[in-house]
């Protein structure tokens, strides 16, 4: 849509942060305007065109604006600046550096620049002159927090293009010109370290999209033992107010095996931005030594940012992701919460007077949602190497209710359920993943049970559905001592309880404070899981059902100090000798 | 009421509605004050010509050629340390018959705080509640409503909280509060000998509703000025921001917006969440907490306000009444302060996070033990003695009328434990089982 002019228009009406601009020319839906208001200019975007009518949503407050006001139009979509220096900056949601503004208070208007134009990279050729190359390829690469940050032919190059010259090692700006390629016409076009890319649209760059098959581990037992989500697979965690959503996905952040992280804090509380500034340059990354903080990125924008901008901040992040998964890296993007990009659709979507869906939420919900999610995946470059972008949003179903519409729509885009419990959460059992509701279908999937057995081991498999079986047979127990007394069911009621509230304690509850429980490596999950198992399959000695909850309290207790000691370590090893006697002493 | 000189005079409404006129108008600007036959109004839709006015006392009794004289500015509150010791109404007029406040002119209604120049709030607020100090600890620069129905005593909980919290200033925003309940905030603060550390801004029955609208927004720009300009820790009370909540709905309803979930607006997220995300722990030491009430209606927390509420605030405290024990208690279940971790078994003893969730789930026990009595069963003696000890814990540690200080909590906790329970039932750290177990 690039035009020669710009087109010009004026503000014709103002309802909230929806603007209609009177236009005088040709403009294109999702176009980028500015309004200009006294000293400053505020960016919005085309959402809507009624004959000369552009309706635009501000991605600022309105006040003060008038009718008659000067509208310029950009003549292109919101786009991503891309290029080495993204990691470690804290944007907001149409990436503006926030460290770069002034002030306590973010201004009006306040628009900063994603990267640094001053900094040098060191960079290192990696084509060959007279190479032929197409969008996506690398060029070379430069070291960015010492993760390789491939310098691409830019996503935005058709067709195919042959080297002409690369220049040789040594330090550049992310301006300078590195390539020139020749495309198939004989046109020269020069390639710097910066490109442009427009979120709203997919980046394709990559030969195929097979199915995710390689287990993404996260270190938290309730994922990885009994629904584990994949490298390049999606998820997504609904749950009322409170449960734990966000202290689950912060804790996947810091624990799971990606190379890069992107966190989008969407319209959510600035304290848990702050938290993540706050923690996330002390915390050691186990795989590199580096702080955490270096191969991450924080899209934050929280609740009291403007609406529209909170739409546009996920697909910021998920552009940011694509950019690196581009250059063959491992990529979990996380979205919190990705109800409030919904509302934020929501509230448009009344503005314009659009006729509403359920809930009053626009008709195509589903669509935008599942469209969103497929962007995410387990890619093969065409260089033959693979990158992965790993998807987890959470969902604020309103009134806990998950037969909401965005509970729905993105039941249907997302392949794990991590539902979180408000009666679990009640009674503190953290975190609140109800084992039962809760799935990944990835474990369907043979790919991803032969990567299980052979990664894991043969009898992995059988061992989660016994775990997940008990879980169940225990809450049907309950459910009959329940409804009978305690004394009104065989003894055999009371052992499948416990049972299960075995499991529960000691692999699905977690606690996220504790610096050794908080992340337990696959190994050690399936140490403990063939524990308790163990405890589960033997035959125990007990007169009467009182005896049964204080067998197994003291048993759960045992193993809970186990949790909570270094993994083989001469106390974990000292608990679990203390935990065999009084097994031996139970036994039938 | 001002008026400027060179403000140009409309004669002519073309539209009138419950809380809305409309009027042809030019060179107005969005979310700008208009004195509308002596009334205050805000622009907050303008379609070519045509102007909206939201008239926040209501129309009743505007003519169509009432007079309209645009201000040419949104709503503002002049700030200064003047404010201190003050009763304002919603639009920050004196109500005390006291003279008008000389300071700086601010717009209410302010832009965010950039995030990356917060600090994580780090200071614990001792209130001596337990049902809050040790399960709920609140620290400074959070936000936290209380949920309660109309009938629990929460202005008196959060007038004794104010007054225990050590802040510098004390703000109270008072949405539709009785005229008894206005009495009743100043008398208490009066004679804890407060007076001059409160600012107050009060809409109550007696005023029109869609003036509450202005009330939040005008205690948090003078609590920035004082938290902000001055650094000082400034706490904030809104009450009852369920008024405000049906206060938008008013509006939005009368402006023929599509309502979502409960008749309320499809905004009302972002609307609450502009409020309380004020909250702040600043680098310089200034903070501004906000204690709000949520009221309730049969407790039920699905409805759009607290739901919403919920999903914006840094936790809830929950009031209910224990019919076991005959007073109000802070319920362990449904409340919850997410602030807490940052402190307790920091700035507190270290057994603190444990002693207080294990103590919670012997609570959870009893309730399933209630349960099972209700329905007719007998009970274990395990089921028997956490029924004792959810009693005495109701009594000793979860009743508002408390005021004790942490280390006491956490004392009684371990006695409570010790006279109910075996150790393995308790199910504790080794080594603070070892530390507390014994009594000293
Ligand atoms: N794994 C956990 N271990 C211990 N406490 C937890 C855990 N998960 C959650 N909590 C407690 O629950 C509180 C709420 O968690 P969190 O903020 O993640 O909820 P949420 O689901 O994101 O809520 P909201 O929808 O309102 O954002 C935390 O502050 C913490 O006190
Ligand atoms: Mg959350």
């Amino acid at each position: 849509m690039e035009r020669r002019d710009k087109t010009k228009g004026k503000i014709a009406g103002i309802i909230a942060n929806l603007v209609i601009v009177e236009v005088d020319g040709p403009v294109a839906q999702n176009e980028i305007c500015f309004i200009q208001h006294d000293e400053t200019a505020l960016m919005a975007e085309v959402i809507k065109i009624m004959g000369r009518n552009a309706y635009v949503q501000v991605f600022e407050s309105t006040r003060g604006l008038k009718v008659g006001m000067p509208v310029v139009f950009e003549g292109h979509m919101l786009e991503v600046t891309l290029g080495p220096g993204i990691l470690s900056r804290n944007y907001d949601g149409l990436q503006n550096d926030l460290d770069k503004m002034d002030g306590v208070f973010l201004k009006r208007g306040d628009y900063t620049d994603p990267l640094n134009r001053e900094k040098l990279w060191d960079f290192k050729p990696d084509a060959n002159i007279g190479d032929t190359v197409q969008a996506g390829d690398w060029l070379g690469e430069v070291s960015e927090n010492g993760m390789p940050h491939k310098i691409m032919v830019p996503f935005k190059f058709q067709g195919s293009y042959s080297v002409k010259s690369v220049v040789s090692a040594g330090s550049y700006k992310v301006d300078d010109l590195v390539a020139v390629l020749t495309d198939a016409k004989g046109n020269d076009v020069s390639v710097t370290m910066v490109q442009k890319w427009p979120v709203k649209v997919a980046i394709r760059a990559f030969a195929q999209k097979p199915r995710p098959f390689k287990l993404l581990e996260t270190g938290i037992r309730c994922i990885d033992t009994l629904n584990p989500i994949t490298e390049g697979g999606t998820g997504f965690i609904p749950g009322p107010f409170g449960t734990g959503k966000t202290v689950l996905q912060h804790a996947i952040s810091k624990q799971a095996e990606a190379d890069i992280v992107i966190i989008a804090a969407c319209g959510e509380r600035a304290n848990e931005v702050v938290e993540i500034f706050t923690e996330f340059p002390e915390l050691d990354d186990p795989r590199t030594g580096k702080k955490l903080i270096e191969r991450t990125t924080i899209i934050a924008n929280t609740s009291n940012m403007p609406v529209a901008a909170r739409e546009a901040s996920v697909y910021t992040a998920m552009t940011l992701a694509e950019y690196y998964r581009s250059m063959g890296l491992r990529v979990l993007l996380m979205a919190d919460s990705t109800s409030r990009w919904a509302q934020a659709l929501r509230e448009m979507s009344n503005r314009l007077e659009e006729l509403p869906g359920p809930d009053a939420f626009p008709m195509d919900l589903s669509a935008i949602v599942s469209n969103f999610y497929s962007r995410a995946g387990y890619v093969k470059l065409n260089n033959g190497l693979s990158g992965s972008i790993t998807f987890i949003g959470t969902v604020s179903p309103a009134g806990g209710n998950l037969k909401e519409p965005v509970t729905e729509s993105t039941r249907k885009a997302a392949r794990c359920f991590y539902g979180l419990s408000q009666a679990r959460a009640d009674s503190k059992r953290y975190p609140a993943i109800d084992a039962i509701d809760s799935y990944s279908k990835y474990l369907e999937y043979p790919e991803v049970q032969e990567y299980l057995v052979k990664q894991v081991g043969d009898k992995w498999l059988e061992q989660v559905i016994e775990a997940k079986d008990m879980l169940l047979r225990g809450k049907e127990a309950q459910e009959q001592i329940n409804i009978l007394g305690d004394d009104g069911v065989p003894i055999d009621f009371h052992e499948r309880y416990w049972k299960s509230e075995l499991i529960d304690f000691v692999i699905l509850q977690q606690d996220a404070f504790d610096s050794i429980d908080c992340s337990t490596p696959l190994d050690r999950q399936q140490y403990m899981l063939n524990k308790v198992l163990s405890v589960a399959n033997s035959s125990f000695r007990f007169n009467g059902f009182e005896q049964v909850s204080d067998f197994f309290k003291r048993v759960i207790n045992q193993l809970k100090q186990m949790n909570y000691s270094q993994f083989q370590s001469d106390t974990f090893v000292k608990y679990e000798g203390d935990l065999d006697e009084m097994l031996k002493a139970q036994l039938n | 009421m001002e008026s400027q000189a060179f403000q140009k005079v409309y004669k002519k409404l073309t539209n009138i509605t419950k809380a809305t006129v409309s009027l042809k108008a030019s060179d107005v600007g969005y979310d700008e004050m208009a004195i509308v036959h002596g009334r205050l109004g805000q622009v907050v839709k303008i379609l070519g010509d045509e102007v909206i006015l939201q008239i926040f006392s209501g129309t009743e009794g505007i003519p169509t050629n009432a007079e309209v004289a645009f201000l040419g500015r949104p709503p503002q509150l002049k700030v200064s340390e003047q404010l201190a010791g003050r009763f304002f109404n919603a639009y920050g007029d004196p109500i005390d018959g006291g003279p008008s406040v000389d300071g700086e002119t601010r717009d209410i209604g302010s832009p965010s705080v950039n995030p990356v120049r917060r600090m994580q709030p780090s200071h614990l607020i001792a209130t001596g509640i337990a049902g809050i100090d040790l399960n709920n600890t609140l620290v400074t620069g959070q936000k936290i409503p209380f949920f309660a129905d109309p009938d629990q005593p929460y202005n008196q909980v959060m007038a004794n909280v104010a007054l225990r919290a050590q802040a510098d200033k004390i703000i109270l925003g008072g949405m539709g509060l009785s005229n008894d309940d206005y009495l009743y905030f100043k008398n208490v603060f009066d004679n804890a000998g407060a007076l001059d550390r409160i600012v107050s801004f009060v809409n109550t029955t007696d005023d029109p509703p869609v003036e509450r609208l202005l009330v939040p927004d005008m205690a948090l720009t003078a609590a920035e000025y004082f938290a902000v300009d001055k650094n000082e820790k400034v706490l904030v009370l809104l009450t009852d921001m369920t008024l405000f909540a049906d206060a938008l709905s008013i509006v939005s309803n009368r402006m023929d917006q599509i309502p979502s979930k409960d008749s309320m607006p499809g905004s009302l997220y972002s609307d609450l969440a502009r409020i309380y995300e004020k909250a702040v722990q600043f680098p310089s030491g200034g903070s501004i907490t906000i204690i709000a009430v949520t009221t309730l209606s049969g407790g039920d927390i699905t409805h759009a306000i607290p739901d919403n509420t919920g999903y914006i605030t840094e936790g809830q405290l929950f009031l209910r009444r224990d019919t076991d024990i005959g007073k109000v208690i802070v319920d362990p279940f449904r409340s919850l302060s997410r602030l807490k971790q940052l402190v307790i078994g920091k700035q507190t003893r270290n057994d603190h996070p444990q002693v207080m969730n294990a103590a919670i789930r012997l609570y959870a026990d009893a309730a399933n033990a209630k349960t099972k009595l209700e329905n007719g069963f007998d009970l274990t003696d395990y089921d028997e003695r956490t029924l004792d000890f959810a009693k005495a814990y109701s009594e000793q540690i979860l009743a508002i009328d408390l005021n004790i200080d942490t280390q006491k909590m956490l004392d009684v906790s371990w006695n409570l434990f010790r006279t109910h329970f075996h150790q393995a039932e308790v199910g504790l750290k080794k080594e603070f089982m070892d530390l507390y177990w014994e009594e000293k």
